[in-house]
């Protein structure tokens, strides 16, 4: 089954929108598990700190989709226009974490957050036009 | 618990707007320099370590990923994301400033939004409480 030119183009902008949510939050629940990094730092130093980080689990997890994130973001953009590619992965990947936030991270994602998800996401693509 | 931010944790904030967006042009300015880097030409990758630009670009990348992390660590995704997003207005304004470049109506529109959305989540609590994630942090704290 041959796809059309479209769906590959959007299927790429999905795909590297997804792994950026997938890092982010991972990321995020990875920091959120650690707690306070300058609580850290005070009792263990800059170093003890790092070590921290790089040693917990989901945090690595979510860095590589990022590094993976970022060679895809070179795929997609070099079989899509930069001017949709670059606004789309944006905003889906800001509407995503949103949606992300309040489904894994059990985030408080109120109607000001929304709001504001929904003007970044819009914003980021008339910044780009 | 943490409704107000420190002053060090609004430094922090202002890093993440700034790093990003100044680390950026730093690379593009720097790869413009090197060249369009393609399979057959991976070797230009090498030589772009040794552009002061693409240096300075990537110490600021790196800071950018260092303060974002630690905002992550006590503030939620959906609060620090404005942040990241307000990168985009720097970009902007430092073209209109810098490079007098003239900003569309469009692009004007789009700093409106993204200002208003830093806004809306900066007058909001910067980390959920409730009792199913104090647990999960107490449950899976380092001490």
């Amino acid at each position: 089954m041959t796809l059309a030119p479209w769906m590959h183009v959007w299927s790429a902008i999905l795909f590297v929108a997804a792994l950026a949510v997938a890092g982010e939050v991972l990321i995020a629940a990875g920091m959120r598990q650690l707690g306070d990094l300058d609580d850290i730092r005070a009792e263990r130093g800059l170093g003890g700190a790092i070590l921290a980080v790089l040693t917990n689990t989901m945090f690595v997890i979510g860095a590589l989709c990022m590094a993976v994130n970022f060679f895809a973001m070179l795929f997609a953009l070099s079989i899509a226009d930069l001017s949709l590619a670059a606004p789309a992965i944006a905003s889906l990947t800001y509407i995503g974490n949103a949606i992300a936030a309040k489904m894994f991270l059990h985030e408080r994602v109120d109607r000001r957050r929304w709001l504001a998800t929904v003007f970044v996401a819009l914003g980021v693509v008339l910044l780009t036009r | 618990m943490k409704h107000a931010l420190k002053p060090s944790q609004y430094a922090i904030l202002i890093a993440i707007m700034l790093t990003a967006s100044v680390g950026d042009s730093l690379l593009a300015r720097g790869m413009a320099q090197v060249g369009a880097v393609d399979v057959h030409h991976l070797g230009l990758l090498w030589h772009a370590l040794f552009n002061p630009y693409v240096d300075a670009g990537i110490v600021l990348l790196i800071g950018f990923f260092a303060s974002y992390t630690t905002a992550l660590s006590w503030a939620d995704l959906t609060f620090v994301m404005p942040a990241t997003a307000f990168g985009y207005v720097v970009i902007a304004l430092m073209g209109k400033f810098w490079l007098h470049e003239q900003l569309s109506l469009y692009r004007w529109a789009g700093i409106g939004l993204i200002v208003c959305a830093v806004g809306f989540v900066a007058g909001g609590p910067s980390r959920t409480e409730h009792e199913a994630l104090d647990r999960m942090d107490a449950g899976a704290g380092p001490l």
